[in-house]
């Protein structure tokens, strides 16, 4: 594998001037296309983009208007991950070299449907780059529960009621369960610390064979917060120890931020529609489901 | 010409075709009856015989997504499936169509469960006809081996962009072994260029594929995927005959009369079963009577110019349909049925739905087809489905 220290850092000062993700419809504010812009302008020119059913081919394909100014394609739903991985192949075959094929998928798309196609991808070793852009519900469709909708959130297939609080599981725990592939190199990120995501997707890049980022993106449509506050919702969910930077890396596991003290995770919550109605009982239930993690996270991966 | 025969099974012969196709990628999930053609190529690319990213996708799923995606950016692909493979594809294989990417695949006609059954029927695929794919049905190992080299011709021709399938009866043909002409790869290279696409992402020049589509533009992609089916109608019949200049074969192109220049009585048949129909039409002929086979070999695009032409000339067609449209009859006659309806003329038509979860059908039932013909024809009868040799009893 390259050494981290040989990659050519991407800051915000050198970064490339040129889009790759312009002239979509995305919703104002929206976490996703942060997420693939960012990550294209790391990625460069020689990308082949893939992208399943979701938010972010339902914006940027609609003929004629195209939205990705390099190679892209949308795949079938559950097939994001290897036709991904048949791009890449295809290409190898054809003698292509000094390219990057890169997957953009939803949680929905990455945690339930996508999975299996993942977890094969993953196993074959195959040159792609797969990242998850996390808004925590399956958003394009209108917001449905999908397994990394975290505890307590109203969706549309989750009201919360007199009988049930909204959703009743907790989020899958997708970076654990990819790195048990013992992938290459997987990482968790989120929109609110974008150098972090920039440095990891920069370090993808450089890595032959799967890799994997799972990045928390913000969706103000299906949160219910303001269109101006996505990246410090982002932000605010990493301080308040409910989503970690982590990374999984020759077998080994690093925590990139452990804060000494949490932000106020009710104050998180209750920033967002789709949290106001949970009780004190239900915030509890939260906030001792991250201690619980983040006490096995401390032991295990410092 | 020089000859190059071995004695191998179907499934050897379709992995010998792919081999001298020579694709880019080969994504295969196995599925009984096809896993000796994955588990051949698997050895051919490990010998160092066939050039090839060999792909161990963990579904079918995978295996059409992952040669759709191979196929986008201009490589050519080849997958196998079979049965509930093929079914676990169903999306896969509308989206492979309509992004016309030209995949070739072999499907060994396998029932469908429930119930299980390994063994052979063509409910499978017949139950795929929308899917966008062109279907074609085999007789023997020798056409499965020289249909996939055609395949990759017309799936891949400009004017077609088209995906396609060659079937092949599950066990009848997979498993059974036969003396088969392996063509030279030199032959095979000037017959089959490689894959030229205008339909392609690429660094040089780069699209988005796959995209989504108004309804103010959707008919008008499908009515040109519809035209490209059209088109491939002239690209068989041209594939064959180029492909009997170079090989000395010949498949006749959409469908295959076997004594029918006089024939009053006519079955239309897909596949394997043909084999036996003709040695029951050579006893009947013998006896004096005026039978013939009409082997179809593709159900899409759909031969009706020929069906017309048969029907015009003969007095009753019978079909024999290994499926069941639950509810109807069987899919080949609905098929065959609506192309005669486009004559004015009574012809006595039948339809003998049979063959199912693997029973043979033999010679003695193929005869006693010929012979209700007759009676229908003669006592000026209706149309009639039946399925044949029914161990329970029938609800007439």
């Amino acid at each position: 594998m390259t050494k981290v220290l040989d990659i050519p850092k991407v800051n915000a000062k050198n970064m490339t001037e040129k889009e790759f993700f312009y002239g979509h419809k995305a919703c104002a504010g929206c976490g996703g296309s942060i997420a693939v812009r960012l990550a294209l302008k790391v990625l460069g020119e020689r990308t082949y983009s893939a992208l399943p059913a979701g938010c972010m081919s339902a914006v940027g394909f609609i003929y004629p208007q195209m939205a990705f100014n390099s190679n892209a394609i949308i795949t079938t739903f559950p097939g994001s991950a290897s036709m991904a991985a048949g791009i890449a192949a295809g290409a190898k075959a054809l003698g292509q070299k000094d390219f990057k094929t890169v997957v953009f998928a939803g949680d929905g798309g990455t945690a339930d449907i996508g999975f299996q196609a993942l977890s094969g991808m993953i196993d074959r070793n195959d040159d792609v780059l797969y990242i998850c852009y996390d808004n925590e519900a399956y958003m394009n469709t209108g917001i449905q529960k999908s397994g990394l909708t975290p505890y307590g959130t109203k969706t549309t297939t989750t009201p919360a009621g007199q009988n049930i609080p909204g959703t009743v599981t907790h989020k899958k725990n997708l970076f654990e369960i990819i790195a048990a592939h013992d992938i290459a190199y997987a990482a968790t990120a989120s929109i609110g610390y974008p150098q972090d995501f920039i440095n990891k997707v920069n370090k993808a890049k450089h890595v032959k064979g799967a890799t994997f980022i799972h990045v928390y993106a913000s969706c103000p449509t299906g949160w219910g917060t303001p269109t101006e506050t996505s990246v410090e919702i982002a932000k605010d969910a990493v301080d308040a120890g409910l989503i970690f930077l982590a990374e999984y890396e020759d077998g080994e596991y690093k925590l990139n931020r452990n804060p000494k003290e949490f932000k106020s995770v009710e104050e998180y919550l209750k920033k967002q529609g789709r949290f106001k109605h949970m009780s004190d009982a239900d915030i509890q239930c939260v906030i001792e489901n991250r201690d619980k993690k983040w006490e096995r996270m401390r032991k295990n991966w410092l | 010409m020089k000859s190059n025969k071995i004695f191998i099974s179907g499934d050897e012969a379709v992995a010998q075709g792919v081999r001298l196709s020579r694709p880019h990628v080969v994504a295969a999930y196995p599925i009984t009856p096809q896993t000796i053609t994955v588990e051949r190529l698997s050895e051919m690319v490990e010998a160092g015989e066939m050039d090839a990213e060999y792909m161990h996708v963990e579904s079918e799923h995978s295996a059409i997504s992952a040669t759709m995606g191979a196929s986008a950016v201009g490589a050519r692909t080849f997958t196998a499936s079979s049965s509930q493979g093929l079914l676990y594809m169903a999306e896969g294989l509308h989206y492979c169509s309509g992004g016309r990417w030209p995949v070739v695949m072999m499907n060994a006609n396998r029932s469908v469960a429930l119930p299980w059954s390994i063994y052979g029927d063509q409910r499978d695929s017949l139950s795929l006809l929308d899917s966008g794919w062109i279907q074609v049905y085999v007789e023997d190992a020798q056409e499965a081996l020289d249909m996939i080299i055609q395949a990759y011709k017309i799936a891949e021709h400009k004017e077609v962009l088209t995906p396609m399938m060659v079937n092949l009866d599950g066990f009848i043909l997979t498993h059974t072994y036969e003396l088969v002409e392996i063509p030279d790869q030199e032959m095979v290279d000037q017959f089959l260029p490689p894959f030229e696409t205008p339909n392609k992402m690429s660094f040089e020049n780069p699209k988005n594929l796959g995209f989504s589509s108004r309804p103010d533009d959707n008919t008008e992609f499908k009515y040109q995927q519809n035209e490209a089916m059209f088109n491939a109608i002239d690209v068989i019949r041209k594939t064959d005959e180029d492909f009997a200049d170079t090989f000395g074969r010949k498949y006749h192109g959409m469908v295959e009369e076997y004594m029918c220049e006089d024939a009053d009585v006519v079955l239309v048949a897909l596949g394997s079963v043909c084999g036996t129909v003709r040695v029951v039409v050579d006893k009947l002929r013998a006896e004096g009577k005026k039978v013939g086979l009409l082997k179809i070999r593709y159900m899409r695009p759909f031969p009706v110019e020929e069906v017309k032409d048969l029907a015009r000339r003969v007095k009753a067609i019978g079909v024999i349909d290994k499926d069941i449209s639950f509810g109807y009859e069987g899919t080949v006659y609905t098929n065959v049925n609506s192309a005669i309806s486009q004559i004015d003329k009574y012809v006595y038509k039948s339809n003998f739905v049979g063959g199912l979860g693997g029973r043979d059908i033999t010679k003695a039932e193929i005869e006693d087809m010929y012979n209700k013909l007759y009676a229908g024809l003669e006592n000026k009868s209706e149309e009639t489905v039946e399925f044949f040799s029914l161990n329970v009893e029938g609800n007439d």
